[in-house]
Parts: C-alpha cells; structure tokens; sequence
C-alpha cells in the first residue's frame, strides 16, 4: 500500500532522475570541444583574479541566526494554530505569551542594530588648508583680461 | 487522476509514477514555453517594441528554438570549480521546487499527495532550493556567482518568515493544513474566498475582509522576493553580477534551472492561488452542474486554477517591467521591518476573530 508520503517520495525521486537523465539525453547531441580558455572561470574575459573562497561578509551569518530563531518558531506554532479555537480564549492566550517573547526578542534585535543592513558611507574628504592665494590672483587677473 | 490510473495499469507504483510525471510534462514544460514566450512579448509591447517576431507568426515558436539552442550547447565544467557540488546543484534545486507540485491540488481529482500536511509540506521542501542556490555559488568558484548565490540565499530565508506568518494566520482561520481541505471550504461564489475573509458568516467575515486582504498583500509580496522576481531580483541584478549564481552554468545545466526558476513561478502563484483565491473553485458556479454533466466538472476545475495561476504570473511579468530594483539595505528594511511587523499583528487580530 502506498501511502501518501510514498506519493511524495516518487514525487522527489522523479524530480533527482528528470534532471541527469536530461543532461545525460544531451550529451548525444551537444559538442564537447573544450580549449584552456574556455575552462577558465569567468571573470569579464580577464584571467581570474584571487581565489573568491575566502572569508564572507558575517552580516548574511546574522540574517541566518535570526532566520533560524523565527523559522523554529514558525513551526511550533503551527500545531497550535490547529487546535487553538478547541481551547477558546485560553488556548489564544498560551500562544500569545509565546509570540509576545519572540516578539521582545525581535525588538531586542532591532534596538541593538542587526536588522540594520550596513551601507557604505562615503566620508567626504576634510579640506582644512584655505586654497592657495595665488589661485584668486589668477582669477583677478583672468577677470581683467 | 491516482485511482483512474490504477484501474488501468494496476501497480500502484507505477499508476504513481505516471501521475508524478503528469504536472512535468502537463503543466511545468507547456507553462515554461509559454510564459518565456509572454514575459519576452509583454515587456516588449509594455515598453513599446516588438519583441521576438522571426520565429513563427509574431514569434510564436521562440521558446521552441531556444531549447534547440541550448541542447546544442556546448556542457562547460571550468578546471578550478568543485565538480561533484557543481553537478549535483541544478537536482537539487528543480527537485526542491519539484516536490511543491505534490502537495498543490490542481483539481478535485488531480492532487499528487492528499497528505494532510500540504501547506507545511511545502514550506518545508521549498528550503531545498537555498541549499541548491548556495551549492552552486559555491562550487562555481565565481565571485559573482558566490555574492549571487549569497545574496540570494539571504533573500529567500529572510522572506519565507512573513510567508509562513501569513500562511499559518490563513491555518487558524481555516483550520487546516491541506490545501484541498482549504480549496473545498471556499466552495461557490468568489465572496467566499479567503481574501474576502473565508466562508465565515456574514458579521465575521466583514471583520476578516481588511485583514486577509492585507495577510494576501504580504504573501504576494513575499512570495515574489522568494522566487527573485523584480523588484528582488538582486541575486540576479545583471548590471553588477553577470547572472547571479547561475554565472557558471551552460547548456541543459543552465537549461534546469531556469525551467526551476519557472517552475517556482508557477508554483508560488498556485500556492497563492489554493490559500487565497479559492483554489480550484469556479468563482461563479459550475457549468456542469447546471447543464447536469458531472465529469465535466474536475476539468473545469482544472480550467479555472489554470487562469488563476497564469493570472498571477501575468502580474508578477507586469511588476517586473514596472518597478525598479530595490538595493539590498533596502530589501532587508522591507522584510524584517515592515512585513514580520505587520504579519505578526495581522496573525493576532485574525486569530482572535476566528475565535468568535
């Protein structure tokens, strides 16, 4: 007997052959032609430059962090989104007091500034020097001419 | 559609295997030849061109020659990527958007899994897809395809909070997670819809209507983020990184995933669709039962998802020739902000009017 989640399974495997099975179906007919050049990693047609396996930007390992915190969250509250109107008013509340945390948390997370996506802020150069004098003469004298 | 087949061919697995393949070969491939073909043709006549127009009448045949192209091109493996994750990302990803057409009804009797799970199911599977994105990033060893595929993976965990927020305010007011159980509550006329507050009586659902229209509001929102559409689509902002985490990748490689990409078009619009949009349902009536033609019926059913899907899909093309792209400050502000804020307080007031 084949269950539902059996139906899901098949459904998974079909998707993992379809998409060998057509770039294996492929192979017949397409070229293979390499040249060095061509094995080169793309990089707007110059040679590549560095390795771009080195240490990532950590703001992405933040969104995770608070992605994870939500999406567990998202899960246990789903069961009691189920059963919650059997409970009435009290059933509402348990889940409530739960949001109401997760809530805190987040706006923990907002004052402290994870939420915030960093910009680059240009710093305008300080210019403290008072232009050159000989600059004004050259004006003056520009002018009268 | 399951039973039907297991009449004929009587093996389950294979009565299953054939109705697996049924929204491949019925709905994705059909819809990806035809949506490349639209979205090429709409922003073509939205910005006052023509578009393709060689191929067949008004270029009907298109799509049709550019998957000749591309099962003619050359498979490129550059030398310094990590092979096995280069090859394995583009299954990962069509199978995870894949295994979202199991648990999505098309019709009364064209479900693949009646599994009461459906809509966590989906939220569930539909993660694959970062692991895919990142896989092939990484592999890649591409600058632009790691900032691609790390922007990218960003986009999608950070906007699939508000999504499953909205998704589980829409399950306490329904009561259920399977999207069929969902489709049959919003029976008969469109009023009855879950954007227009459900089928809850009349007071109640005067009180519902602002609030699902607004939980509908962020899912589309979201959803649109989550398949990295325009306005999201920075992970693919041709402007700054070639094309994203798929930089790397050609022919029918690069073929899967855009077919994914397609796919997921469609899917979100059908999972929009069943939550909000009353699923299968005919907004006005069946035809068959009027005429008294009952098999008639599961293909109308069928006829009216279809026009709701494509639907969406039309808006989500006509946004991406409308908006610009947001920066990716702005697409965190966005989420993280405004939607959970918003989805969170619209989950409280709907479950404390479902209560009544």
């Amino acid at each position: 007997m084949l269950t539902e989640f059996g139906k899901i399974f098949i459904f998974i495997l079909l998707a993992v052959v379809f998409v060998p099975l057509i770039v294996y179906v492929a192979k017949f007919i397409r070229p293979a032609r390499p040249t060095k050049e061509k094995l080169k990693i793309y990089e707007c047609g110059e040679n590549p430059e560095g390795s771009p396996w080195i240490k990532f930007n950590i703001r992405f390992y933040v969104i995770a962090l608070i992605f994870l915190i939500f999406d567990v969250e998202v899960v246990l509250l789903f069961p009691w989104a189920l059963t919650y109107q059997d409970f009435g008013f009290y059933g509402f509340m348990v889940g409530i007091i739960f949001l109401l945390i997760l809530g805190l948390g987040m706006a923990y997370e907002w004052r402290k500034g994870d939420l915030e996506w960093e910009r680059p802020k240009p710093i305008p150069p300080i210019l403290d020097d008072e232009p050159p004098a000989e600059n004004e003469e050259l004006k003056e004298e520009s002018l009268t001419i | 559609m399951y039973e039907l087949l297991y009449d004929i061919f009587g093996s389950e697995i294979i009565a299953m295997i054939i109705a697996a393949c049924m929204p491949l070969f019925l709905f994705i491939l059909p819809f990806a030849l035809i949506a490349v073909l639209l979205e090429r043709k709409v922003s073509a006549h939205m910005q006052d061109r023509l578009g393709p127009m060689r191929v067949g009448y008004h270029g009907i045949l298109q799509t049709i020659a550019d998957i000749l192209k591309l099962i003619q091109k050359e498979d490129i493996v550059a030398d310094t990527t990590d092979k096995k994750l280069f090859n394995m990302a583009p299954v990962l990803v069509f199978a995870g958007s894949y295994a979202v057409f199991a648990a999505i009804p098309f019709s009364g009797a064209f479900i693949g899994s009646a599994a009461d799970v459906g809509i966590f199911f989906i939220i569930a599977v539909s993660s694959i897809v970062v692991a895919g994105i990142l896989m092939a990033g990484w592999a890649s060893n591409n600058k632009y395809s790691l900032l691609g595929a790390m922007r990218s993976a960003a986009q999608i965990i950070s906007y699939e909070i508000p999504t499953a927020l909205v998704v589980l305010s829409i399950v306490m007011l329904t009561g259920t997670l399977s999207l069929n159980t969902m489709s049959i509550q919003q029976t008969a006329y469109f009023w009855n819809w879950n954007l227009f507050g459900g089928a809850a009586d009349g007071f109640v659902q005067l009180l519902l209507l602002p609030f699902t229209v607004v939980a509908f509001v962020i899912f589309y929102i979201s959803s649109l983020a989550e398949v990295n559409r325009t306005p999201f689509d920075i992970p693919e902002a041709e402007s700054e990184l070639v094309a994203g985490y798929h930089t790397e990748y050609s022919g029918m490689k690069f073929a899967m995933f855009f077919l994914a990409e397609y796919a997921n078009m469609f899917a979100v619009s059908a999972i929009a669709v069943a939550i909000f949009l009353g699923g299968y349902q005919s907004p006005l009536g069946y035809l068959g039962n009027t005429i008294g033609v009952e098999w008639l019926i599961p293909y109308e059913q069928l006829f009216w998802f279809t026009v709701k899907g494509v639907g969406l899909v039309l808006v989500q093309i006509w946004l991406r020739w409308t908006l610009p792209r947001l920066r990716v400050d702005q697409l965190m502000t966005v989420c993280w902000k405004y939607l959970i804020p918003y989805a969170f307080v619209n989950l409280i007031i709907i479950g404390l009017i479902s209560l009544i």
